[in-house]
């Protein structure tokens, strides 16, 4: 019998061991490792754009560029008019709303409000030349700007007010002869700026992430993966992968972490699980704005106090604007916490004209999603709050004129009326103002996606998983395990479980008594 | 007096390990559900379910065992002495009555116990084990994606599995009180440990007690 056994042992083992080898020698890469191997080959340029001889000389305006760059990229100026990024709107479909083109060129937002009437100041990040304003012609294919994404020698900007135009500063020859695939730098020129500052819009894109560390960014930082926006957001025909919901509506071209990582990219299954219901970035963005704030608040109705007649600024400590004349009061956050929603990849958005209920606060753009949904995952989402003017009358956005190019033209940032402002504001969008204004309570949500953190500084169970005061306290239509509990389940259980160990003690102490007055009896 | 071999040994293995894994399956199982706060919310879901794997197969093998030993009988409920019984606890055993009815190798649970062990094994243990499959299944990661049964909600399960875990902790509660109401206080611990329960020779005693060499399901 002892034999038989340790024979069975024997075996047992020398088959685990066979097992073990064998694993071990035919171990592939990790998928991780796989990607890794991938993005650290980084390209080089095919050709060196100086030794052309169209480049070769002296160009006295921006477009004579774009002519030259077409002279050999036949057609590609073609793709790039077809681009969000020159239209600065496509044909969305909303739900409730119906087919609308929806973009930069129409939505309002809760921080600069809107381009409209104020294309000199806002376009200045329009990939093209010279849209001042609403006549602009998207058909001129000379007034494609192929160096705001292209310029490798990161000497490229455009003119501040100058409707897309680069700045006297730039030597165009130079640039010309250094183009090549866009870099953090081109992308972070506009995307990092948005809202007439660093970090004002988006909250996980900023200047930090021109050079950010590996804990700011895995895949962007430059003692990491040194990996560039392009490398995620990929471009067919210069349609570029990815959008923001922002300006967007529909579930489509997005980018997605799936699409490298798989939807069970964890070694335990026990989180790949969450993925049906919870967004990668849920758990691996435990914090947004980890290096400069980010504008969590804008108060508009503040906006025009003077001093001596003169605008003025107030800046905090830390050198932050918490105060401008032209805009109101700010507030910002840096390491926040994000809010958390659920999301299935369609948005609604105010439209102009839109009634609103000045009550409640306005949904700029409304995330859908819910529990039930199974298109829905939860998503962190930075929530932009703001206090912004409105037609009291009419209950719609009003969208001011703010930007002035000339004296008299109403621009709040010159003259510091809303009257005017509204009056000129509400003409260029073909709306009637009424003459009376207030300011209204506006949310917009900004779905974070970057900014990921290392593995070692995900959120953690039990951030969740938790009573009080967890992450997703707020989210309802489902029960959460640590979060949620039957309350009556919980109090009957209570009550049982007392009532037994009271059953228990009483019967016990009446036991020992008993036993007591029987051995004094006796 | 008369020494008697009543829990065998797989049936004493059984028992401990049941035990263990119920009292753990229990702390880890109320910190997953909020109550209380030791091994951190991720380990207290790794032992959690460690142990509950543990657990479906001690039930497998004990499954085993007691239909191949027919040991199953012992849980059928009767009426019979069943209401000697509940007086013996409500009454008699502030008078040291003797226990109303035997415990032998043949029957060795009271009406009551027959009752309440029966009542674990067919709803308390069914309910949490379906529950918990269920709990840890409903959602099966699979190689490219996630599978997922479509209930529409989790609450449902993890209610029933809450439930349970409360009636299993007042079992805890007086079962553990229970130990003390044998012949003597330590009698019924001291044969769930060694195997061996003394029990008083009465001489109205019907069959006589089985050798204890050769336990009665052998012959």
């Amino acid at each position: 019998m002892k034999r038989v056994f340790l024979a069975v042992v024997i075996v047992g083992m020398v088959i685990g061991m066979v097992m073990t080898a064998l694993q071990k020698n035919s171990a592939e890469p990790t998928p991780l490792v796989k990607l890794k191997e991938q993005y650290a080959k980084k390209g080089k340029p095919s050709v060196d754009h100086a030794l052309f001889a169209q480049l070769n000389k002296k160009f006295a305006r921006p477009q004579e560029v774009t002519a030259a760059c077409i002279s050999c990229h036949n057609g590609r100026h073609r793709e790039v008019m077809e681009s969000t990024h020159w239209n600065w709107e496509r044909i969305e479909y909303i739900p409730g709303k119906g087919i609308r083109p929806l973009g930069k060129k129409n939505v309002l937002n809760n921080f600069c409000i809107g381009i409209s009437g104020n294309e000199q100041s806002c376009n200045k990040c329009h990939i093209g030349y010279g849209y001042a304003d609403a006549s602009f012609n998207f058909a001129d294919s000379l007034n494609v700007d192929c160096l705001a994404c292209h310029d490798n020698s990161a000497t490229y900007v455009k003119a501040a007010g100058g409707a897309g135009m680069p700045d006297t500063s730039v030597n165009l020859t130079y640039v010309a002869q250094r183009v090549g695939r866009p870099q953090r730098t081109n992308c972070g020129t506009c995307h990092f700026f948005g809202g007439g500052g660093n970090n004002v819009k988006h909250g996980d894109l900023e200047k930090a992430m021109f050079d950010p560390s590996r804990e700011v960014d895995v895949h962007m930082g430059s003692d990491g993966m040194d990996m560039q926006c392009v490398d995620c957001h990929t471009a067919q025909k210069h349609q570029m992968l990815g959008k923001m919901y922002s300006v967007s509506s529909m579930n489509r071209n997005r980018v997605e972490c799936e699409s490298c990582h798989s939807a069970v990219p964890h070694n335990d299954d026990m989180l790949n699980k969450h993925t049906l219901k919870v967004a990668c970035q849920t758990c691996h963005i435990p914090v947004y704005a980890k290096v400069n704030p980010t504008k969590l608040h804008w108060d508009w109705s503040t906006a025009g106090r003077l001093r001596n007649g003169e605008p003025y600024e107030e800046k905090d400590s830390a050198g932050t604007d918490v105060y401008m004349s032209i805009k109101g009061s700010f507030t910002w956050g840096r390491n926040v916490r994000p809010e958390y929603l659920w999301f299935n990849g369609t948005a609604s958005h105010y439209l102009l004209g839109d009634t609103i209920d000045p009550t409640k606060p306005v949904r700029m753009n409304e995330l859908f999603g819910s529990y039930d949904d199974p298109d829905a995952k939860i998503i962190p989402v930075k929530v932009h709050r703001a206090k912004q003017i409105y037609d009291t009358e009419h209950k719609y956005l009003i969208q001011p004129k703010t930007v002035s190019t000339k004296p008299g033209d109403g621009g709040f940032w010159k003259e510091f009326d809303w009257q005017r402002a509204s009056e000129e504001g509400m003409k260029l969008v073909h709306l009637p103002y009424s003459g009376k204004y207030g300011f209204v309570e506006t949310e917009m949500f900004w779905p974070v996606n970057h900014m990921v953190s290392p593995k070692t500084q995900t959120v953690q169970c039990n951030e969740c998983h938790t009573r009080e005061s967890g992450r997703l306290a707020s989210l309802v239509g489902f029960y959460l395990p640590g979060r949620d509990h039957n309350a009556l389940v919980d109090r009957l259980g209570v009550v049982m479980l007392v009532a037994t160990l009271a059953g228990v003690l009483v019967h016990g102490a009446v036991r020992i008594v008993a036993q007591r007055k029987r051995k004094e009896t006796n | 007096m008369i020494k008697e071999y009543v829990y065998r040994g797989f049936e004493r293995f059984w028992h401990w390990g049941q035990a263990m894994l119920i009292m753990f399956l229990g702390l880890t199982g109320f910190e997953i559900h909020g109550s209380l706060s030791f091994f951190g919310y991720e380990q207290a879901v790794r032992y959690h379910n460690i142990a509950a794997w543990s657990f479906l197969v001690l039930i497998a093998f004990a499954i085993f065992w007691h239909f191949t030993t027919g040991e199953w009988r012992q849980y059928i409920p009767t009426w019979k002495n069943f209401r000697a019984q509940a007086e013996y606890y409500l009454f008699g055993i502030f008078r040291n009555a003797p226990h109303p009815t035997k415990k032998t190798v043949l029957s060795k649970l009271n009406p009551l116990q027959k009752l309440v062990y029966a009542g674990l094994k067919v709803l308390i243990i069914p309910v949490m084990v379906l529950s918990g499959l269920l709990y840890m299944f409903y959602r099966s990661p699979q190689r490219y994606e996630v599978l997922s049964l479509n209930i529409g909600s989790l609450e449902v399960v993890a209610v029933l599995h809450t439930i349970g875990a409360f009636a299993l902790l007042s079992f805890f509660a007086a079962h553990l009180y229970l130990i003390t109401t044998g012949h003597t206080v330590t009698s019924n611990l001291k044969a769930m440990i060694t195997g061996y329960e003394e029990i008083p020779r009465e001489p109205d005693l019907a069959k006589p007690v089985v050798d204890v060499t050769t336990p009665a399901f052998n012959k």
